[in-house]
């Protein structure tokens, strides 16, 4: 098709040139700046006054001090952990709901539609939330972690349309044949949706990785925290790392700098490495939530 | 729904019964059925019910069995009591909200200029980008630049927050460089004056990429016929844009607002509260906070619900409020009545 808009005049490309160039300037910028200071070796930091913005060599004293043991490999794990179940829990039920609900005029189809569209519409509050979560004995567990959010309703809602959108005679032709209806939604249904379950699971994903709020509220015990609270200790509050928090830091012990963008690094690294799947699908994704949901 | 063949659930159990499966769909409660035709029906169904029971247990468990808990706003909550034999106090834990009490107040009034910025700032802003990514001429050279700029958006607060820091802090980047060559430095992260500025300068930077892609959309639906006809009758560039552009964009920026409006009082938790140490409570308290200190940091359970209770109500009867609003703009809103 036609670009909508007629060509802009040579002075109007020069200066959208330069907006753009800015705009992503403003986003490299800040990660090159990072990463670098991470890998840079400790005279250099020194030298820079805390941050090198191009390191004369490469470095992974920083790297090697926060996994060898301690508190930002424990944390690591923890956020990996909270990662891959609370991804399987939430694909798992998210999927499972939709399709109870794609099986229109079925008993208890209606009621449920109900219950999962009103979740959207009214938000319980934190205290009330904070107060259930504790009441079910869940503070300073790691389900705390991913109960409270492992359904999105908003999820529910678009996996269902994605799953009205197969055709009927497929399920129906499956129910004559004497499938059951698990049968049916795991061998027929599920196999044709891979692509939906896989932008679906990404964003949980990231969800999960990313989760600050479910921690701060319900974990108490640093030494369950993940990674994001390690990173608000350590990198915005900017408490200092020792080596006794550190196992494996032996002889001469990094910059604090370094340590900490070591961890910033490590926080990012996997959405950067899932981002252009999620690139790939996510406008998509995003204009059928708008239009279906 | 005529036509939604009907899948045959339990072959053996059905053959006595001519009616269809399924009654048509058409939002109308059915003819009464006979209570054994429908415990037939329910017993036929009970397997998808069970597939949709563990997801529906935890809505119910973690998001309306706390809809229901916001009953300690009307009680003088306990811990060791707990919810149910906590007593009763009726309206009292509404006194901060009806008495105007100051902590309250200052939130309101930092959530109210930030809501403010919100709008008049932070929104627009996809929408001036979108319309320079549009009229980019290469293809691929859009695309790239929307690779780099949507991915913020994927970041949580803490990372952002660090970023932000590790640029603009008293030890960061720009002023190590400044320190290294002499020059004065400059403290934002810590400058309270400064900190509404800086909360919304970071929520440009994370989510202005990724909030052009429904405005991106909504311009290539405009049709290239409407622009040649509209240069035909002599309409310059600028005027293009106001009669042909803009108006294009504009069922798009309505919903956009009112999906905004029904979180009018949410102006960003996680964001605030990395950040409220250095700058202190009076610039940087919102409701949200209010609610976290008030309550979970503070022990005060029931004025704190009761705040929460209060702003989510407002909540509802915006998007209510403004979805009727955009009926009487003669925009179709996120529903129609």
């Amino acid at each position: 098709m036609i670009q909508g808009t007629p060509p802009p005049g040579i002075a109007a490309r020069i200066i959208k040139g330069i907006i753009l160039t800015i705009a992503c300037l403003l986003v490299i910028i800040p990660f090159t700046g990072v990463i670098s200071t991470s890998l840079a070796s400790p005279e250099s930091v020194a030298r820079a006054g805390g941050f090198v913005i191009i390191p004369d060599s490469i470095n992974f004293g920083a790297y090697r001090a926060i996994f060898s043991g301690g508190v930002v490999s424990r944390a690591v794990w923890v956020s990996i952990g909270v990662t891959v179940a609370g991804t399987a829990i939430s694909l798992a039920v998210t999927t499972m709901l939709a399709y109870a609900l794609s099986r229109r005029g079925s008993v208890g189809q209606r009621p449920m539609l109900f219950l999962v569209l009103g979740a959207i519409l009214f938000a319980p509050g934190m205290i009330p939330t904070y107060l259930v979560v504790k009441s079910f004995g869940l503070l300073d567990s790691y389900w705390a972690l991913i109960l409270p959010t492992a359904v999105s309703a908003f999820n529910v809602i678009v996996v269902r349309s994605f799953f009205m959108s197969i055709p009927q005679e497929l399920i129906d032709s499956a129910r004559v044949d004497g499938a059951s209806e698990w049968m049916t939604f795991t061998r027929i249904v599920l196999p044709l949706s891979k692509a939906a379950l896989a932008v679906i699971g990404l964003f949980y994903a990231v969800g999960y990785w990313n989760a600050f709020f479910n921690a701060l509220l319900y974990m108490n015990d640093t030494s369950k925290w993940p990674l994001q609270l390690v990173l608000r200790a350590y990198v915005v509050d900017g408490s200092s790392l020792s080596s006794s928090q550190l196992a494996g830091a032996d002889g001469a012990f990094p910059p604090q700098q370094s340590l900490q963008m070591a961890i910033l690094v490590v926080s990012v690294v996997p959405i950067l490495i899932v981002y252009p799947f999620l690139q790939k699908h996510f406008a998509k994704g995003v204009l059928t939530g708008a239009v279906k949901g | 729904m005529a036509g939604h063949a009907a899948p045959d659930a339990a072959p053996s159990t059905m053959t006595t019964d001519s009616t269809p499966a399924y009654p048509p769909d058409d939002g109308r409660p059915g003819p009464r059925l006979s209570l054994d035709r429908r415990r037939r029906r329910l017993r036929r169904d009970l397997p998808l019910i069970l597939i949709g029971v563990p997801g529906i247990a935890l809505l119910l468990a973690f998001h309306y069995l706390p809809l229901l808990g916001n009953v300690i706003a009307f009680k003088d909550y306990q811990p060791y009591l707990g919810i149910a034999e906590s007593p009763w106090v009726g309206w009292e834990n509404f006194r901060v909200i009806v008495n105007g009490d100051p902590a309250f107040l200052n939130a309101l009034k930092n959530t109210l200029i930030l809501l403010f910025l919100q709008v008049v700032v932070v929104f627009p802003a996809p929408i001036v980008l979108a319309l320079v990514l549009n009229s980019l001429l290469s293809e691929r050279l859009k695309r790239l630049v929307q690779s780099v700029l949507y991915m913020p958006h994927f970041l949580s607060w803490v990372i952002v927050v660090a970023l932000f820091q590790s640029m603009l802090g008293g030890s960061g980047m720009i002023n190590s460089w400044l320190r290294a060559n002499g020059h004065a430095t400059f403290d934002l992260i810590g400058n309270s004056d400064l900190f509404k500025l800086l909360l919304t300068s970071q929520i440009i930077w994370k989510d202005t990429g990724w909030a052009t892609i429904l405005f991106l959309a909504a311009l290539s639906q405009i049709s290239a016929e409407l622009y040649e006809a509209a240069s035909v009758d002599g309409a310059g560039r600028i005027r293009q844009m106001w009669s042909v552009t803009l108006p294009g964009m504009r069922g798009i920026i309505i919903l956009l607002l009112i999906l905004r409006l029904g979180d009018a009082l949410t102006v960003g938790f996680e964001q605030i509260v990395l950040q409220q140490g250095p700058v202190g409570i009076g610039v940087s308290e919102v409701l949200d906070t209010y609610v976290y200190n008030q309550g979970i940091l503070g022990g005060q359970w029931g004025v704190a619900a009761a705040v929460g209770l209060v702003k989510g109500i407002v909540g509802v009867v915006m998007v209510i409020g403004a979805n009727k609003l955009a009926h009487i703009f003669g925009e179709d809103g996120i529903y129609r009545s």
